[in-house]
């Protein structure tokens, strides 16, 4: 049976030779090599539950009353999006579970890549000939962070319609022509009306998967292309990869980790709640609630905007840097730019132009490490400062104090962290050296 | 009959049995010993992957299966797990585990250079190759810029004034979300309300104000604006400053001497604005006050605007001191 | 040496909600008369030993500070005209006794008696005409009016779901725990830094929708599964990554291997 299939598709393709090559092209199997493809599962569920969820979503902001069975939004204006999506989630057999799992797919699609790109960056992975993939990567995370916010504010719910007014208000305050941006992107002033529902729709539903996929397959390639990397063992060296064969190695463990994805999201869709929109009720422009957030992965954005001290730069009637442009615009630029430029900055500094197929362990780059560290450290806690509220509230921390204590910690405690991480890596790398010395020691024969 | 009987058994099963090869090929995948416990172990988890799986269709048609959200999660979920599981036992006992090598890819300098001469000798026969470049870079680039020129369409990007408007002007009067016209004792002291422009679209920037009043004697407002909150009655822009919530909180002190002043309050940043001195911001990161609506009461106690804001409405902008808002 | 740290600083960031909790709520003094005492001179008596210090003789409030036997701060507004309403609020709910004058009320265990209470209402309604405790009928409310009406007065403080919020220099308290009297109450009385509605900004028709919709809050629709506190996006993200992420690497190390020594 399979000799009939095989032949089939060697007769009308040509491609046994490749399928000969790509069933045993070898894949190192750290467990750390995985998270990747974490990202690419999540994906394709993102892909699959979000289909079903267009057969049934309406984008559009025509105004409605709802006439549905949920007794608190009896009667209520809200839009026809926010209505479609009420629907799906109360109504249609399955569509709580299937919006659910597409939500917490996001979630975890994004929070994979970060898992992802932390391993790629404390092993040094991003280094040549893997720059190129590493852009991709990251241009990825970019799209990643932008699809899973128009998803969840096409909605049009009161959560995240406040959401879309900060984001409005971000891109208005991009210097000169933050103003001239946002007019083009909302066509005309927020809300935008049924334009800029739909150009959301556009982009989340067929733009920007497609962009990814794209980029996902060229990211893929080129990993391929180039052999994955690895950890220094008594085999693998920079000149030859060793691992095992996609097939029949590989194949059952890559197709194990898609279903287990599968399994958690399907079961965090259907166990637990995320994003009880009807709870919400509808996004009106003189409504809000207390308390609203975006979703996790733009948390560090509004920590980053509740921060900022209260200024706008201005030159006498310009206002060149409006407020929102730094926690919102500017903070986010900057830590991707860094990221952007780490590769070439680092072969700069360090001289170091060459290839390297093998992995650093984190200790054996401190200073990258301890940079790092120091860099998520700094994300880390202006994301934590986005929650201070919710501290305040549960744990009667006062929120002004909160607010300043950050303002300093945000600065401080990288630096501590840095210097701190440096250390640890420079320990344990004296502490191997004198491992092996010890042993040689021990080894020789008592005179 | 009993012979053909054999014969076409024989047939049946002779064709079952693999031919034995006359030189058995070296070995791809290296052989290793079975695992009837690890296949058993398969089996089951298939089995209960089957199990869960149909599971999906029975709960979603049986309808007195309540909270059928977790129950489908749960089917879908415990299959995906079974599978998971199933495939993970297969790859890590039932399958062998290869350790080979291969040579990882350098680059490929004679391919290269081949490329670079192939390149070059194409274009042997242009003489002037410098000026046709870049003809050609101004004509891709004008077509570029011409193919980009419709996304202009997409809306007003040159022109900002619709920024500056508000349906607010001097003689609108304010009503409530059900559409009543507020009259100046209706506002009471110690709370708040939210007032829009009559016969005015409503979910726009300009829009929605919070009205609120003070005692006179409270006021502080700048004296530009000193008949601007007649008997005490202020109202502001709801709309933050700083990017763009709906102000919905308002602070007002039940005993002022321990309590802080009253003042609305952003739920996004939590943006501080101070209602007796003319919006100006107490805490939070917003860059400018909050934009204050003159009143009047009319003849018939009903509250009207005065005028437009003191201030562009909304969140900051390249050009959002330039002017004032336009009726 | 680094594990030492790490556990001093998990010590020291649990110690630090300890430590700002407020003090434990002092005493209060129990007075006992005669039965058949009318509750209003009961109250007085009760009023006398546990608010005057704050609330000042005849409740006319203290609004300089005074500092009384034992030390304690005397600073609190005028009674005169609250009305039953506000103090049978701030009594049931063990917002007062206050002990510091400068710090927020907050729900407390409510150390009088039912007699007790309601001689203190008596006695401070007694102090000048004002609002009557009010009795609201949220059955009769509409449950979608309840929704809108709440988002524009109330979700910006309270939080859609009434779970709480921050407002600047307080916290709106969550409403898990207010029954339907309080939550009438507080809205015509405006505690703390609250807005006070009176009837003619919220009808008392408009107050029952209001009243049934907070109740409805507590135990709101969650088809959906396990609610995460009903406060939105940041538990989400703790359910991401502590379980989602935490199942999924575990499910990579098992697949995996680790690192030959």
């Amino acid at each position: 049976m399979i000799r009939g299939v095989v032949r089939f598709i060697d007769e009308r393709s040509g491609g046994a030779p490749f399928l000969r090559k790509a069933l045993r092209y070898v894949f190192p199997d750290h467990w750390s090599f995985l998270l990747g493809e974490v990202a690419l599962y999540s994906f394709v569920m993102l892909v699959l539950t979000g289909i079903y969820l267009t057969l049934f979503f309406k984008p559009s902001l025509a105004s409605v009353h709802y006439h549905g069975e949920y007794l608190p939004l009896r009667g209520r204006e809200m839009s026809e999006a926010y209505q479609s999506t009420v629907h799906i989630s109360l109504n249609v057999k399955a569509g709580l579970l299937i919006r659910q799992t597409h939500h917490w797919a996001a979630d975890v699609f994004v929070a994979a890549i970060i898992v992802h790109l932390l391993r790629i960056f404390f092993t040094g992975a991003f280094r040549k000939p893997r720059d190129l993939t590493y852009y991709i990567g990251l241009l990825m995370l970019v799209l990643a962070l932008l699809e899973g916010y128009l998803g969840y504010s096409l909605v049009d719910d009161l959560l995240s319609g406040m959401g879309l007014a900060i984001g409005y208000s971000v891109l208005m305050s991009i210097p000169f022509v933050g103003a001239n941006l946002a007019q083009l992107v909302w066509n005309g002033p927020f809300p935008g009306g049924n334009d800029f529902e739909s150009r959301m729709y556009v982009v989340h539903v067929f733009v920007l998967p497609i962009v990814i996929a794209t980029l996902i397959a060229l990211h893929l390639t080129l990993v391929a292309s180039r052999h994955h990397t690895q950890f220094l063992s008594r085999r693998a060296n920079e000149r030859k990869v060793v691992g095992m064969p996609t097939f029949p190695g590989y194949a059952p463990r890559s197709l194990g980790l898609a279903f287990a994805v599968a399994a958690v999201l399907f079961l965090m869709g259907g166990l637990i709640q995320i994003n009880p929109i009807w709870q919400w009720g509808p996004y009106h422009i003189a409504d809000a609630t207390n308390g609203a957030q975006p979703d996790w992965y733009l948390g560090w954005l509004i920590g980053a905007l509740r921060l900022v001290p209260n200024f706008d730069v201005t030159i006498g009637n310009y206002t060149l840097v409006p407020n929102a442009f730094w926690g919102g615009a500017g903070f986010p630029l900057f830590v991707f730019l860094v990221l952007f430029l780490w590769p070439s900055l680092e072969r700069r500094v360090t001289g170091d132009y060459a290839f390297h197929n093998l992995l650093d362990r984190p200790r054996d780059a401190p200073w990258r490490t301890a940079l790092g560290v120091a860099l998520f450290t700094w994300i880390f806690l202006v994301f934590v400062a986005g929650a201070a509220d919710r501290m305040f509230v549960l744990f009667g921390l006062s929120y002004e104090a909160q607010v300043w204590a950050f303002r300093v910690l945000v600065w401080v405690l990288p630096v501590v962290a840095l210097f701190v991480t440096k250390r640890i890596c420079e320990e344990l790398l004296r502490g191997e050296v004198v491992e092996v010395r010890r042993k040689l020691v021990e080894a020789e024969p008592v005179v | 009959m009993k012979r053909w009987l054999i014969a076409l058994g024989v047939l049946v099963v002779g064709r079952f049995r693999r031919r034995p090869l006359l030189d058995e090929p070296e070995r791809l995948v290296p052989s290793a010993a079975p695992d009837r416990r690890a296949e058993n172990i398969v089996l089951l988890l298939f089995g209960a992957a089957t199990l869960c799986g149909v599971a999906v269709p029975v709960i979603y048609a049986w309808d007195a299966i309540p909270n059928q959200t977790q129950f489908l999660g749960l089917a879908f979920g415990l299959a995906f797990a079974f599978l998971s599981a199933a495939c993970i036992v297969i790859a890590k006992r039932l399958i062998v585990t290869e350790d080979i090598e291969e040579e990882y890819g350098l680059t490929h300098p004679e391919d290269e250079e081949a490329l670079e001469q192939l390149v070059d000798e194409s274009g042997d026969r242009f003489t002037r190759k410098r000026l046709l470049i870049l003809a050609g870079a101004g004509a891709g680039t004008a077509l570029g810029a011409a193919l980009v020129t419709p996304a202009a369409s997409l809306g007003p990007v040159f022109d900002t004034s619709t920024l500056y408007k508000t349906p607010w002007r001097r003689g609108v009067r304010l009503v409530d979300e059900a559409g009543h016209a507020f009259r100046a004792d209706d506002i009471e002291e110690e709370t708040f309300y939210t007032a829009y422009p009559e016969h005015a679209e409503r979910e726009q920037m300009g829009a929605p104000i919070v009205v609120v009043r003070l005692k006179p004697a409270e006021l502080r407002l700048p004296s530009a604006r000193s008949g601007w909150a007649p008997e005490g009655i202020l109202a502001y822009s709801k709309i933050c400053t700083h990017a763009g919530c709906a102000i919905a909180l308002y602070r007002k002190p039940t005993f002022a001497p321990v309590e802080p002043r009253p003042a609305l309050v952003c739920p996004c940043h939590y943006s501080t604005f101070d209602v007796a001195n003319g919006g100006e911001v107490l805490f939070g990161p917003a860059g400018r006050p909050l934009p204050q609506l003159p009143l009047l009461v009319d003849p018939a106690g009903q509250l009207r605007a005065a005028g437009n804001f003191s201030g562009a409405v909304g969140p900051s902008w390249w050009g959002v001191r330039r002017h004032g808002p336009r009726s | 040496m680094t594990r030492a740290l790490l556990l001093c600083l998990v010590a020291g960031l649990l110690a630090i909600p300890v430590a700002s909790a407020d003090p434990p709520q002092q005493g209060v003094t129990h007075v006992h008369v005669a039965p058949g005492t009318p509750a209003v001179d009961w109250g007085e008596q009760l009023f006398g030993a546990n608010c005057v210090t704050c609330h000042g003789p005849n409740g006319r409030g203290i609004t300089s500070e005074v500092h009384g036997a034992g030390n304690e701060e005397g600073l609190g507004p005028s009674l005169r005209g609250v009305g039953a309403g506000a103090a049978d609020f701030y009594l049931r709910t063990g917002y007062m006794p206050l002990d510091d004058p400068h710090k927020q009320p907050h729900r407390s265990h409510v150390l009088f008696s039912k007699g007790e209470l309601a001689a203190l209402v008596a006695y401070v309604a007694s102090l000048g005409p004002g609002p009557r405790i009010p009795r609201p009928h949220p059955e009769r409310g509409s449950l979608s009016e309840g929704q809108a009406l709440f988002t524009e007065h109330c979700a910006g403080c309270h939080q859609i779901d009434a779970k709480g919020g921050y407002v600047t220099n307080a916290v709106a308290p969550t409403l898990d725990q207010a029954s339907p009297v309080e939550i009438a109450e507080a809205v015509r009385t405006g505690p703390y830094l609250m807005p006070r509605f009176s009837g003619r900004q919220i009808s008392d028709a408009q107050l029952d929708s209001i009243i049934r919709y907070v109740i409805y809050a507590k135990h709101p629709d969650d088809r959906g599964g396990w609610a995460l506190g009903h406060v939105g996006p940041v538990p989400e993200g703790l359910v991401t990554w502590f379980i989602g992420i935490v199942l999924l690497i575990a499910t990579c190390a098992v697949i995996g291997k680790r690192i030959e020594s």
